[in-house]
């Protein structure tokens, strides 16, 4: 349960910046390779917020594909796993995107 | 438009256009100055571990001054970290300086295992937590405060899914696998061997036993980290020990530290870090 520490680290990113201001929405950036569960940081979310800037705030998750590209055959392809390799049979990829686990931005609520 | 990278960080709740690349090792970037449309949506752009990759970095960093290299032991548990770094302790300490930081949700038998083979060792109680992070470690180096060109050895809480996302600042991390664990791990758990610089098979004198296959094994490992290094070895008969001892003189010269200096052995008082809260 990695994502329980997740969720406080998302929470206190966006309070450091709310500046006790209450915020309405948080959203994410999360690959599909990240690591982690989404389920489980929406799960965790609205318990590590109680009593801060976020509680009650809404927790947005935009999906990021992963993507990749061949160092053997330049190809570029979507791929769903780790152990994925490329059409032409290599295993040299390089990770374009899907890996991202950010916070992208917050909106407070209207005063 | 971003002009850096062309992403279209207009701002608003409705925004729903996936921000198809990546920002990890690119081109960190401030998207405050574009958000204009609605004053009540900040733009805030952070890699949620930022603040663990920070000191991980310094830990790095400091490691790095003393020509110390730390080694993060990653596995589930009961793999035989524990029994293979009391061995390298008895085999090894005579030439080379090396000290233990053990963690685990509870109990100090770990460290006290350790400080037993004659290593100082530190207790991390991480209470719900599922892995080490670098402020832990950060804490237990300065409790340790271990001598110049020494060898750190972590021992993660026993895991195989959540201690792969947390860098500690150790110079590799080290996947171990017994062989009574089943060879398709590292398929069922592919991050935490992706993260991993050395694969150890452990318990080899088991084999007879059990249906292990190491060479599939190695198969699944290498599909998700393709050139991984691999050690099959038995903490129990010594079985290519050798080989691991190898590996760490290798990345002690790596290093660019001096010649390990023999010394007496100072076994401290016990001591055990808490985390104050499960991170």
């Amino acid at each position: 349960m990695h994502e329980l520490s997740i969720a406080r680290s998302i929470v206190a990113i966006v309070c450091e910046r709310a500046g006790g201001e209450p915020v309405k929405r948080v959203t994410l950036e999360v690959g599909e390779l990240a690591g982690v569960m989404v389920e489980a940081i929406a799960f965790c979310f609205p318990i590590v917020s109680d009593g801060t800037s976020c509680a009650g705030a809404a927790l947005e998750v935009r999906t990021i594909a992963a993507r990749a590209r061949c160092r053997t055959c330049a190809a570029e392809f979507a791929y769903a796993h780790l152990a994925a390799r490329c059409a032409c049979g290599s295993r040299d990829i390089e990770p374009l995107s899907g890996h991202e686990l950010n916070v992208k931005e917050m909106e407070l609520e209207a005063v | 438009m971003c002009a850096t990278c062309g992403c279209t960080a207009s701002g608003g709740a409705t925004l729903v256009t996936a921000h198809d690349h990546h920002h990890a090792n690119g081109h960190p970037h401030d998207h405050d100055t574009l958000d204009v449309t609605d004053p009540q949506t900040i733009a805030l752009e952070r890699a949620v571990l930022a603040k663990n990759a920070a000191l991980a970095g310094a830990n790095r960093r400091w490691l790095d001054e003393r020509g110390i290299v730390a080694l993060n032991l990653l596995s589930s548990p009961g793999s035989g970290k524990t029994t293979l770094l009391e061995r390298t302790i008895r085999e090894l300490q005579a030439d080379v300086p090396l000290m233990v930081i053990e963690g685990d949700q509870a109990t100090e038998n770990d460290a006290a295992r350790i400080r037993a083979a004659g290593a100082r060792a530190l207790q991390v109680n991480t209470g719900t937590g599922c892995h080490l992070d670098a402020d832990m470690v950060r804490r237990a180096l300065d409790a340790l405060e271990p001598v110049d060109d020494s060898l750190v050895l972590i021992e993660n809480v026993g895991n195989l899914v959540c201690p792969a996302l947390f860098d500690l600042g150790e110079w590799s991390k080290i996947a171990l696998l017994s062989v009574t664990e089943g060879d398709d791990k590292p398929a069922k758990y592919p991050y935490l061997f992706a993260a991993s610089d050395l694969l150890i098979i452990t318990k080899i004198d088991l084999l007879p036993y059990v249906d292990f296959d190491i060479a599939a094994c190695v198969a699944h490992a290498r599909a998700v980290r393709p050139g991984l290094d691999v050690i099959a070895l038995s903490a129990r008969t010594g079985e290519n020990l050798a080989d691991w001892y190898r590996f760490i003189r290798e990345a002690r010269a790596a290093s660019g530290l001096t010649p390990a200096r023999a010394g007496p052995a100072y076994i401290p008082p016990a001591a055990t870090l808490r985390s104050p809260q499960a991170t």
